[in-house]
């Protein structure tokens, strides 16, 4: 695992160093056209491609992008920091651009938040904006959404992505239609957030993947974050954007470490991230499996092989233009994910890409994912219902040969 | 087991009976409550035990004959009775709310036509028998007061102010209609009046309201907007008082002094499910003061009665007193839906609510009164009928919405369809604008 930090941590000093984030080295091409234009920062967006500046109309930086270019004059070095405190620099920075963004959730206030996202923000923003609620998650969910329909751009923590499951009336009913129900009257800005995934023996219901349960939900985007970088410009775009978006954290990613620039960036809630180029097979993954799949891939290219990873970040809708590339590139897919293998993520994505790039394969698409038991507690057990990285190497044979 | 509580009035409502021979389902002996119109309360009953209750009962008007309006609406916390006085509004009011409580049932009967000819479709609600409650309380609003409703939901979006040509519209499925045909009878919306819903789940929109309240309170303690004291009412019906948003809500409300009014319209039947078969205890406005909030019980079929609660819950909210639970007795004349056949239901029942329809109560309290003519009166009905031939009008000529319309407004961001194969956004195939698109 070190490595693969060390790999990230390379390639983003290496971004930063050589790019220097000035707007006007950045062209806009017509596809970000519809997104924010401000000078004050940069819209960040993962290339498809493996060479800076290779379209002379896209923007070209990554975390772990490719080779840098020569630095030209240095930008700030940026900082260090873990995950959760790079979310809760995303939301407080939001919450200091813009007064109506405000927090609710259980323990979000007093307490700092269960995984201490928000922690702090109680003491700066006072206990209105920063709101401890009662054990009501379908109730406070609810509010959130009138809230928001009234003006407010609420957060909703989820302590655990499953506690959202009491919520599941609110977010489907009326977090997703009421905008089109409506008429297009309201709006519903809210970030429905929380940690979820499987973690360290926490037992079957502290585990629940519930992205597989909110995907048929029309009106929501649905995201996952993995790594510092993206969960800081995760955060900040999901609350900006007007649409509701459900924000996936994962339990054991938390303390994650990373270098992010001082800047301030924002990402693109659509698109998928290129975590490492490659020509031979394109390995298809989000949230934890990223680093299980990067395990893998460094015993892979031992091996002599070169996998494509793409975290494809947003879960709802998928990027299919930068899947698509990839595949018309490697022709072999590998979807590695840890949802359920029946109706989750993998299932959809393998139905969008036969669907789109049928032509394009060689083989039929392999999806790994989680088995469809409920998460034992016993640690043994608990680590065989997870993808390991030996399963994504041998899977990546089997695919090549 | 004797009941012992505060000191309540209560206007008795009917002959609450329910026999078993005359119904299919089996009702259980412990249904089998009698009660006569002057001593016993409006109560379920409970097993085997007989309630008794120290209550004082106010001087009551038989259902047919007085004209002294008595308003009784009591706190918990016992308060002093209200004397009695002739006049509770002035001609304007007493004129606005007749219109508006006519306006109501005008609508909602031809609602009914319309369903039976076809012109609308699905589950439509209507709320005859109920309008002094939506009147009572909604004409005391400002347009910036938020109103969330139910599936039962056409009056009060017209008391909120929403166009009837704009509801009817929409019950059609016409693209005037307030939601642009999206949402139909069970969700109005209107974003200019205030209306956010519209659930078609029972319980969906409290939450709603209680965020509605908590901007307000938002925007007052946050965003420093002192003047800002919107209010927010809830209106559900008795089978939403079992639900636990219901619960959830009152206690969040209570907790943070939310300014929002829960309005219980307590009609007695959820379809087919009799309050009292439904409830362990029946008085639903005990359940406010569980929470630490004030349980009103009112009469729902006179509008000046839930006029007077309303103005005194509304003040409480406004004051930033916090949240007030209002329990208003009140019946709907027709069937749950339009798909209902309503055999469950007493006819005496049913009569004995005819009988004191808030409308002609109204009617007779403003003539006797002296406060308008019989001839303002007619003038008013025969523009609301004016008004409501013209929505119908309006709706049929209206077109239905194009094929371009079925994409939109899913999401309010568009970019949230994804990007494409082809590396644009969705949103920006020109398929997409005809409802074509794949997405």
């Amino acid at each position: 695992m070190a490595s693969i930090f060390q790999v990230i941590g390379a390639a983003t000093a290496a971004v930063s160093s050589s790019t220097s984030f000035d707007t006007k080295k950045f062209q806009l091409c017509s596809r970000r056209s519809v997104s924010e234009r401000k000078s004050s920062f940069v819209v960040v967006k993962a290339s498809g491609s493996n060479r800076i500046g290779s379209r002379a109309d896209q923007l070209v930086t990554n975390a772990v992008a490719t080779k840098a270019d020569t630095p030209p004059a240095a930008s700030k070095p940026g900082h260090e920091l873990l995950l959760f405190e790079a979310l809760r620099e995303g939301l407080e920075e939001e919450m200091e651009r813009d007064a109506r963004v405000c927090v609710m959730g259980e323990d979000v206030g007093h307490y700092g938040g269960s995984y201490k996202v928000t922690k702090g923000l109680a003491d700066k923003y006072g206990d209105l904006r920063v709101l401890d609620t009662p054990i009501a998650e379908n109730s406070f969910t609810g509010m959130g959404i009138g809230a928001a329909m009234t003006g407010l751009r609420p957060i909703i923590e989820g302590m655990n992505m499953g506690f959202l499951l009491l919520a599941f009336n609110q977010i489907s009913n009326n977090c997703g239609m009421l905008h089109y129900t409506s008429g297009g009257q309201f709006k519903i800005p809210v970030v429905i957030r929380g940690p979820g995934g499987v973690g360290r023996q926490l037992g079957a219901e502290h585990s629940q993947r519930l992205e597989s349960y909110f995907q048929s939900i029309p009106g929501i985007q649905m995201v996952a974050c993995s790594t510092p970088y993206n969960a800081k410009g995760l955060m900040k775009a999901a609350i900006r954007s007007d649409n509701p978006v459900i924000l996936f954290e994962h339990v054991l990613l938390y303390n994650l470490k990373e270098r992010i620039p001082d800047e301030e960036y924002v990402l693109n809630l659509e698109e998928a991230e290129m975590v490492r180029p490659g020509e031979h097979v394109t390995i298809l993954t989000y949230s934890r499996m990223r680093y299980h799949v990067m395990q893998a891939a460094k015993t892979l290219v031992n091996k002599g092989y070169d996998p494509e990873v793409i975290d494809i970040r947003s879960l709802k809708p998928f990027d299919l233009y930068t899947i698509g590339n990839s595949i018309k590139k490697t022709h072999l897919v590998l979807i590695v994910e840890e949802c359920m293998r029946t109706g989750g993520i993998g299932a959809s994505l393998t139905a969008a890409i036969n669907e789109n790039f049928n032509d394009y394969l060689d083989a039929p698409i392999v999806c790994l994912s989680s088995q469809d038991v409920p998460t034992p507690y016993a640690g043994t057990l608990e680590e065989w219902t997870v993808v390991q990285p030996p399963q994504i190497v041998a899977a990546v044979e089997q695919l090549c040969r | 087991m004797a009941f012992v509580g505060a000191k309540i009035k209560i206007i008795q409502p009917l002959n609450l009976n329910v026999h078993a021979s005359t119904h299919p389902h089996s009702f259980t002996s412990n249904n089998n409550c009698k009660f006569t119109s002057l001593s016993s309360p409006f109560l379920g009953s409970t097993r085997t035990h007989t309630l008794t209750l120290t209550r004082s009962i106010s001087p009551r008007r038989s259902a047919a004959s007085s004209s002294t309006v008595v308003a009784v609406s009591d706190v918990v916390k016992e308060k002093k009775a209200k004397s009695t006085s002739n006049l509770l509004l002035t001609k304007e009011e007493g004129l606005e709310v007749y219109e508006d409580m006519y306006l109501g049932r005008a609508f909602e009967d031809m609602c009914a036509q319309m369903y039976y000819r076809g012109k609308m479709f699905g589950f439509v609600h209507l709320y005859n028998g109920q309008e002094a409650v939506s009147s009572g309380f909604i004409k005391l609003l400002k347009k910036e007061d938020s109103v969330v409703s139910t599936y039962r939901d056409h009056v009060h979006a017209l008391s909120k102010g929403v166009p009837a040509r704009a509801v009817m519209s929409e019950l059609f499925g016409k693209k005037t209609g307030c939601c642009r045909g999206q949402g139909g009878s069970m969700h109005m919306f209107s974003a200019e009046h205030n209306v956010l819903g519209g659930f078609a789940f029972i319980g969906e929109g409290i939450p709603v309201a209680t965020g509605a309240a908590f901007t307000s309170k938002y925007k007052r303690e946050v965003l420093k907007e002192a003047d800002c004291d919107h209010v927010t009412l809830a209106f559900f019906g008795d089978g939403t008082a079992n639900n636990g948003q219901f619960f959830e809500c009152l206690n969040m409300a209570a907790l943070w002094k939310l300014p929002i009014i829960f309005v219980v319209e307590n009609n007695l039947w959820a379809i087919g499910m009799s309050h009292l078969r439904a409830t362990s205890d029946p008085e639903i406005w005990k359940k406010g003061p569980a929470f630490g909030m004030p349980g009103v019980h009112v009469d729902g079929m006179d509008v000046l009665k839930v006029r007077e609660v309303a103005k005194e819950a509304i003040g409480r909210a406004r004051r930033g007193e916090g949240p007030t639970l209002v329990e208003c007795e009140t019946y709907r004349f027709r069937g749950h839906s339009l798909a209902d056949p309503d055999e469950l239901r007493d006819p005496a029942e049913k009569a004995h609510y005819a009988a004191r329809d808030p409308i002609t109560q109204l009617k007779k309290y403003l003539i006797e009164s002296k406060l308008v003519s019989e001839a303002d009166l007619k003038a008013i009905e025969k523009k609301i009928d004016e008004v409501v031939e013209d929505a119908v009008e309006f709706a049929d000529e209206s077109p239905a919405p194009s094929r371009s319309q079925l994409l939109e407004n899913v999401f309010a961001d568009p970019r949230g369809f994804g990007i494409g194969p082809d590396g644009k956004y969705r949103c920006e195939d020109p398929k997409f604008t005809e409802g074509t698109a794949q997405v």
